[in-house]
């Protein structure tokens, strides 16, 4: 901390400290519109914009820095890989972001951030001033902790947890599996994207290999974990719908990857070797984005740690950092956590530029998981800032023993919450 | 079955005379006994006494368990290949129920 006091003191100190303060506060040019940067633009990026282009009368420059035309939401892509949501639906165009009042769209990549001055610069060689910037750039996966496995290897074995030309893929990979055929996925260490989803997939596709009558093939789930989110919900669900097609293996049972050879569809384990597989889905470890990381705003955990009381990085007081790449405390990294963590930074920036009250910030969690038509289980919280992080106040979880009923509602559910995340992202 | 009870990793085959590594894992939680809960009761002792291995009828390997061994037990010992026959790994807990897995060692050669 005090070295981080002493680079902002000095990269501030030829204005003078009462102006340095100043300047914190409101922008440079008073007469200028605050300039706000936003890096990203899946849910945490676009909610902070929505939220400050709805806060009227076109108060900010915005200007979106995003790479992709196109976004693919990984939220939900699962139900695509079982049949019931198809990638068109998924697809979303960044035009309409463009045409919103006060923003600007640049697609390109952030080649750097240069916090002392408070610009972006994008590998194009632009540079975007910021009064204040919003990090929202997700995940990186670490193409490093499977050995044999990398860049190069995901063609042959998709991850898959990044929404677009990969989930594709593997939809077709899990079509492709031969009745009889073994699908091995290897599921992620925490903390990564969506804790139930490594389950809801292995749902998924045991859904998609029963519609397709393959009844023989198996999916062998290796999981550096010993328990997992919604677990018992999950296993009860495997156990009624998919008898004997999906197991779960701790790393005490395995013994950890050992390595996977994408030429021979070959993944080791310490206990054992699994040659020949038909279909294998590397979900790697997961690290803030490269952006966030070169920034300086990560800790030795690859993640983002913010001032739960603002959504501000602990490195920096002009960043805030939402979504995957920040340290969500009890929080778990979900476009829903996303969305609320980007509502409660945008309140905090908004009354920051424009001399409002500081918010008191709370937020809130739900993930879904389809495990077969019409049974979806949830889990979700309610938070608040504590000075440490932010702090779970209370949480649910389904029931074991709910009527079909209550699961098809907790489904009509998801899909209301989609449908108006999107329509807040996109419309 | 989400959860097997036993798994076994060993070579389909083997030549005759090759020495052959068997490794065998048994998903168990070991409870010692010893042990209370949260309200201060003690956990009863749940434990697997004794794993066995014939190899075509024969015992090539065998041994006991006590508390002290620790949850899903894991044992790697090797044998002979002396003839195509079938391995029978046998779990017994302390109740005397048996968990058994079998599985087929073919020598060629």
């Amino acid at each position: 901390m005090s070295a981080t006091r002493r680079d902002f003191l000095k990269g501030t100190a030829m204005l003078g400290a009462g102006l340095a303060t100043a300047r914190l506060a409101t922008p440079a040019l008073a007469q200028a519109k605050p300039k706000v940067v936003i890096i990203g633009g899946g849910p945490g990026g676009l909610i902070v914009l929505r939220e400050l282009v709805n806060a009227g009368a076109n108060a900010f420059d915005i200007t979106l820095v995003e790479a992709q035309r196109q976004y693919t939401t990984c939220f939900y892509s699962n139900l695509y890989l079982g049949g019931f949501q198809r990638i068109e639906t998924l697809t979303f165009d960044y035009g309409i972001v463009a045409k919103l009042p006060g923003v600007t769209v640049a697609h390109d990549l952030a080649a750097t951030v240069d916090r002392q001055r408070r610009e972006v610069v994008l590998q194009g060689g632009a540079r975007l001033p910021y009064d204040r910037l919003v990090m929202a750039p997700g995940i990186d996966l670490d193409y490093g902790s499977v050995p044999g496995w990398s860049a190069a290897a995901e063609e042959r074995m998709p991850h898959a947890w990044k929404g677009g030309a990969q989930t594709r893929l593997l939809k077709s990979q899990i079509e492709a599996v031969p009745d009889g055929g073994l699908i091995v996925m290897i599921a992620p260490p925490a903390p990564y994207r969506c804790p139930p989803g490594p389950y809801e997939r292995a749902s998924m596709m045991a859904w998609a290999l029963k519609t397709a009558g393959k009844s023989k093939a198996r999916i062998v789930i290796l999981d550096p974990k010993e328990r997992f989110s919604k677990q018992g919900l999950f296993q009860a669900g495997w156990e009624k719908y998919y008898p004997g097609v999906i197991e779960w293996l701790p790393q005490s049972i395995h013994g950890g990857v050992q390595s996977v050879d994408p030429a021979t569809m070959t993944v080791v384990t310490g206990f054992e070797t699994y040659a020949g597989a038909a279909l294998v889905n590397v979900i790697p470890r997961q690290t803030a984005g490269r952006i966030a990381r070169e920034a300086g705003l990560t800790n030795g955990d690859n993640y983002c740690p913010i001032d739960a009381f603002t959504m501000a990085s602990r490195m920096d007081p002009a960043v805030f950092v939402v979504g995957d790449a920040c340290i969500p405390g009890d929080m778990p990294k979900s476009a829903f956590s996303a969305a609320s963590q980007a509502r409660a930074a945008a309140s905090v920036i908004r009354a920051e530029l424009t001399g409002g009250a500081k918010p008191a910030l709370e937020f809130a969690n739900t993930c879904w998981s389809l495990i077969a038509a019409d049974d979806s289980v949830k889990i979700g919280g309610a938070y608040a800032p504590s000075e440490a992080k932010i702090t779970e106040r209370s949480a649910f979880l389904s029931k074991p023993d709910e009527s079909a009923e209550v699961r098809r509602d907790t489904y009509a559910e998801s899909a209301a919450w989609y449908g108006e995340l999107t329509a807040a992202m996109f419309l | 079955m989400a959860l097997a009870p036993a798994r076994i990793s060993m070579p389909a085959e083997a030549k005759k005379g090759e020495i052959v590594e068997i490794k065998a894992l048994v998903r168990h939680v070991m409870e010692t006994g010893y042990r209370t809960d949260n309200r201060g009761q003690p956990i009863p002792r749940d434990i697997i006494k004794s794993f066995t291995v014939t190899y075509a009828g024969e015992e090539v390997f065998g041994m006991e368990l006590n508390p002290g061994v620790s949850a899903n037990p894991y044992v790697i010992f090797t044998t002979v290949a002396t003839e195509t026959g079938e391995l029978v790994f046998t779990w017994t807990d302390q109740k005397g129920a048996a968990t058994v897995e079998r599985k087929l060692l073919a020598v060629v050669g």
